[in-house]
């Protein structure tokens, strides 16, 4: 895997289940996290559910911009979007938008195995060339890092997440599929994230 | 515009402060007036499904939103309606310009929007064709209501009756 180019740092092959349960640990302050399509959000959901997460079954490319809605809606509220390096090339623009627009409450996630891992291995244009971390400082998120191993990505999210940001952390990961498969009730999902956020229609069915 | 200024306001009397955009002559006087007024959040985003995908997510955090764009970039959007709002249940309010027909200059605008009333039938979103000035105030306010209260989105399709179609098309018709 060539190294990322952007201040070539010496990246480690990390591990998405692993970051992704190390981050959760890290969740202080009920923060929202939306994990994208596949097994980002697999991941997400083996590390175990909190209420406020949100899990995609589709729309390919929109963790980050459904993340900012959240980060709009709650500007008091730490919001965290899981993505795939597939995922975020396929919607490059919200990263313009988000740089932009520069929300303090959003850090961005960008999990890059090189490949389409869950499609058939298809290599990503970032196995060789495309540098995500170079694309959002580009597109204005100069709080862009390549994570180096475990330890400096646990300093990176030991922060709180409602300040600070935007931030856009991405880790050189394996090819190791997600290991869990997340429930496929889209509904139930949305209503449990709106009751975790606080936003959710009370009724005589929550008892 | 009278018709935008009706628009902006039945939007205001149904708490729906979010605006995402992606731009549009059509729409001008409606982009424009959101980004005037304090009370909305204005935000340009750079393709139609991101701006579906920012008022998902600030609907789910407590925040309503309309996503303005104009017809081709409908077509965008396609996988955004059909899984993420349609199957989460999540009543986008989405205002798009008619463009393609009544005056249209450019052929690629005249197919695209051949697809936009198929392809909201297909997947059974709720649309209404505004015409009419008179009646735009009812049509809004019950389907903007209908939609929150059911969870189900709304499309708006701002037809040329209403708009005068697109300023620059005049000049290129013969």
């Amino acid at each position: 895997m060539p190294a990322p180019t952007i201040d070539a740092p010496a990246v480690k092959v990390l591990n998405r289940a692993d970051l992704t349960k190390r981050l959760v640990t890290k969740l202080a302050r009920d923060e929202a996290v939306v994990a994208g399509i596949g097994n980002t959000n697999f991941d997400l959901y083996a590390a175990g559910h909190r209420p406020q997460n949100f899990y995609m079954l589709g729309s390919m490319g929109l963790a980050c911009p459904i993340a900012f809605g959240v980060a709009l809606a709650q500007p008091e509220r730490g919001v965290i979007a899981l993505e795939g390096d597939g995922s975020i090339l396929m919607a490059l623009g919200c990263l313009a938008t988000i740089g932009m627009v520069k929300p303090r409450n959003l850090t961005i996630v960008i999990m890059d195995n090189g490949i389409y891992q869950i499609t058939g291995r298809q290599k990503a244009a970032t196995a060789s060339s495309a540098d995500i971390v170079a694309i959002a400082r580009g597109a204005g998120i100069a709080n862009s890092h390549w994570v180096r191993d475990e330890k400096h990505f646990e300093e990176l999210v030991s922060r709180r997440f409602d300040d600070g940001g935007p931030v856009l952390l991405a880790a050189k990961i394996d090819d190791k599929p997600g290991i869990a498969q997340t429930v496929r009730d889209p509904p139930l999902i949305r209503n449990r994230f709106m009751r975790g956020l606080g936003t959710g229609r009370a009724s005589a069915l929550d008892a | 515009m009278a018709w935008a200024d009706s628009f902006l306001r039945t939007l205001k009397e149904n708490d729906v402060r979010l605006v995402t955009y992606v731009p549009d002559n059509v729409l001008t006087p409606l982009i424009d007036g959101a980004a005037a007024d304090n009370y909305f959040m204005s935000i340009g985003t750079t393709r139609e499904d991101e701006a579906i995908g920012t008022l998902a997510g600030a609907y789910m955090g407590g925040l309503r939103g309309v996503a303005m764009m104009q017809t081709s970039g409908f077509a965008l959007i396609a996988n955004a309606l059909a899984s993420l709002v349609v199957p989460y249940q999540i009543p986008a309010i989405i205002a798009v310009s008619e463009r393609g027909t009544l005056g249209e200059f450019n052929i690629g605008q005249v197919t695209v929007a051949r697809t936009m009333r198929p392809t909201l039938d297909a997947i059974a979103v709720e649309h209404h064709t505004l015409s009419d000035e008179a009646t735009m105030p009812f049509i809004v306010d019950k389907s903007i209501k209908q939609a929150f209260t059911t969870q189900s989105p709304v499309v708006f399709i701002f037809s040329p009756l209403l708009t005068g179609g697109n300023p620059a098309a005049a000049a290129k018709l013969r």
